[in-house]
């Protein structure tokens, strides 16, 4: 009886995201005894688990995007971090006025954020065309903005950082006075919220996994693949939208060299590291979002646990290739196996007696 | 199996043709290149047969202009190098490319100009085209970062920044000023902000102030984290060093944009930094920002990385042509900044 919970709990589709969550985490609790302690300083809660609930927040986002790209392209979207340079850009470019740096806002604070979300959305259905409409592949149709996307943005920046040094617009970085929370967290939240809201509330979820394990079939029953495809790089282009807002708030400027630098291929990695297919179908936001908080954390526990900085990549890599193998078709047969020859040698030992 | 080949195929092509396309792109800003060089030729030759004093033609092949650094590097040339000061400058800019780079210099070399100076974007892979330099008899003087060849005749001199000089003064600073406070003897818990792990100036400025750390028994490394010279990671990097340790005394950021990143992470955890705060912080480059920041009170100072490296060149070429000999190695003049000057006055008159 009591084997058999344990064995529908490890079947759970999402029980292997968490516990690999678990096991970054519980690392901390030989290492890092105070690691789980959360304190309130100057209003605003203070601990390890706070800055990876914060700092993950631009990632979840962009990985909420790139599954369901994923799900129904069977491809990933290489632009997300291009992306949100050009939106960081075009926020701050907007609110100083196409000033260098500026003390005082030029333009409303939801005029800058609007047109960052607009540029997202312009970019995504960009690549969302090339991709459903003229049938590129994905990698490829989005290899152009990943090129192209921080020139853009250096040429809407002329190639320095634009700084916006005025206290509203650091709010969305940091935390609202007299409220606890992070601001990029309930962003997170509420991003993740809306997108399963509407996933599960409406048709479009299916739509989307029924595009991704058979396109053709799907068109024939009356889905319109095309726009669906279209739909979900839209979408992720205004999640990449968000993510660039929030990372030019954090340092309240925009820096096209370095804002979402490297960040297409955590997002990817979230995804996967969720459990999801890079092929496509069936897919479990969660499952990407408890990816993308194992990854943050990792980065925040090797940085507690004091890893000098040049050894850091190696660190991350054996715990990714630990964290991939464990979810592996081929880890799952081998264990499938094991557990057959383990109940065949009790069966063995029970005739035996 | 099929299906999955041609796709492949196809997206080599794809990227193979992106990769022509860029080529051509940068083509056409060759030729105008070429263009206005060939209008400089003629006019040069024009000002020789009205009998004017003849210019020295300089060819700059400079790395592109990814940063304000950059930016004021190559001002410092054009400036420096006008006709006015009897110099003809031909500029070119590789784009961050070594194919560029090596282009622009045999464009010199057929341009027969008197003196070519580099500012390699990579240390390897230069012996064929100094050679084809050396061949044609035209000194070679290298800027800012250097070059690894075999025969170090090949080219005539490097001028640069000692980043691990500028280790070593903000060592030196850090020591006069905690003196200065009395706190000379006291324990000093320190930890550093690193730069991209492998960058030169990451390698130069750690083990600059390495070296002045091993001099003072009471200075304490606790830690040394990267913060990859970006604002967003010297924050995040902050955020987990104060939380590891409660009594950090200063921080030292390898450059100006992670000591921005640091002071939001402390002023987030409820301490203070700055000439009145809990925490010295000091950052490398001194730029602009770096000023407004001091001014604020945040940062005590930062340590300059000079990049008019313009008159040092200059000083160079007429020692050559004075058949002098010149040193191999020649490092530009660097200072510091801190919050005891008069930093609105400096800002105003700062090139960068």
């Amino acid at each position: 009886m009591k084997s058999g919970t344990l064995k529908n709990i490890t079947s759970k589709r999402l029980f292997l995201p968490l516990f690999c969550l678990a096991l970054v985490l519980l690392v901390n609790v030989i290492t890092t005894p105070d690691f789980f302690a959360i304190s309130v300083r100057d209003g605003v809660l203070y601990g390890y688990m706070i800055d990876i609930i914060n700092r993950a927040s631009e990632l979840v986002i962009l990985a909420i995007g790139m599954t369901l790209v994923v799900s129904a392209s069977a491809g990933t979207d290489i632009s997300v971090g291009a992306i949100m340079a050009v939106s960081a850009a075009v926020c701050c470019s907007v609110l100083t006025g196409g000033e260098r740096a500026a003390t005082e806002l030029v333009a409303p604070l939801f005029a800058g954020f609007g047109a960052a979300i607009l540029v997202g959305i312009i970019i995504g259905c960009f690549n969302g065309f090339l991709v459903a409409r003229l049938n590129i592949q994905p990698m490829v149709a989005t290899l152009i903005m990943f090129t192209a996307g921080r020139g853009i943005a250096q040429l809407i920046t002329d190639g320095q950082i634009t700084y916006v040094r005025v206290d509203s617009y650091k709010l969305l970085g940091s935390s609202f006075p007299g409220f606890p929370v992070p601001t990029p967290f309930i962003v997170a939240v509420f991003m993740v919220a809306i997108t399963a809201l509407i996933l599960k509330r409406t048709a479009l979820g299916m739509y989307i996994q029924s595009v991704g394990i058979n396109r053709r079939a799907s068109r024939l029953i009356g889905i319109k693949s095309v726009f669906i495809i279209f739909l979900t790089y839209a979408y992720c282009g205004l999640c990449s939208g968000m993510a660039g807002l929030i990372a030019s708030s954090r340092i309240y400027s925009a820096d096209a060299n370095n804002i979402g630098l490297n960040m297409e291929l955590d997002a990817i990695l979230a995804v996967a590291i969720g459990g999801n297919s890079l092929g496509g179908g069936k897919f479990s936001l969660a499952g990407s979002v408890i990816g993308a908080y194992t990854i943050q954390a990792l980065t925040t526990t090797l940085y507690a646990m004091h890893v000098s900085s040049d050894q850091v990549p190696v660190y991350k890599a054996v715990v990714v290739v630990i964290i991939v193998a464990l979810q592996s078709p081929g880890f799952a047969r081998w264990k499938k196996s094991l557990a057959k020859k383990k109940g065949s040698m009790q069966l063995e030992g029970k005739e035996a007696a | 199996m099929k299906k999955r080949f041609v796709s492949i195929a196809l997206m080599m092509a794809m990227s193979a043709s992106m990769i022509a396309c860029s080529s051509n792109a940068d083509a056409p800003a060759d030729t105008t290149a070429a263009g206005t060089e060939a209008a400089a030729d003629t006019e040069g030759e024009a000002g020789e047969e009205t009998g004017e004093k003849e210019l020295i033609t300089v060819g700059y092949a400079q790395v592109g202009a990814e940063s304000d650094w950059r930016t004021a590097n190559t001002e410092s040339f054009k400036s420096t190098f006008t006709e006015e000061n009897g110099y003809k400058l031909i500029f070119d800019d590789a784009q961050q490319k070594q194919e560029n780079q090596i282009k622009a210099i045999r464009s010199f070399i057929q341009q027969d100009v008197d003196y070519i100076v580099v500012a390699p974007v990579v240390e390897t892979g230069w012996e064929t085209v100094l050679e084809e330099a050396k061949e044609a008899g035209i000194p070679v003087i290298l800027s800012d970062r250097q070059m690894q060849v075999s025969d170090d005749s090949l080219y005539e001199c490097w001028v640069g920044g000692n980043f691990i000089k500028e280790g070593e003064t903000c060592g030196n600073w850090l020591a006069d000023y905690l003196e200065a406070q009395g706190r000379g003897e006291e324990d000093i818990n320190i930890v550093t902000i690193q730069g991209t792990i492998g960058a030169s100036a990451q390698i130069g400025r750690t083990e600059g102030f390495g070296n002045i750390l091993e001099q003072h028994s009471n200075w304490h490394m606790l830690d040394m984290q990267s913060g990859d010279f970006t604002q967003a990671k010297g924050q995040e990097v902050m955020e987990s060093f104060l939380k590891s340790y409660d009594d950090i005394d200063v921080v030292v950021c390898e450059n100006d944009n992670s000591a921005f990143g640091a002071i939001d992470a402390i002023k987030a955890a409820g301490k203070t930094c700055g000439p009145d705060g809990d925490i010295i912080v000091v950052g490398f480059d001194s730029v602009k920002a770096a000023f407004e920041s001091m001014i604020a009170g945040d940062m005590n100072a930062t340590f300059e990385c000079n990049p008019l490296h313009g008159p040092r060149v200059a000083e160079i070429i007429q020692k050559l042509e004075a058949g002098e000999e010149v040193e191999k190695i020649q490092y530009v003049d660097e200072s510091y900044f801190d919050t005891s000057m008069d930093l609105e006055t400096i800002l105003e008159t700062r090139a960068y």
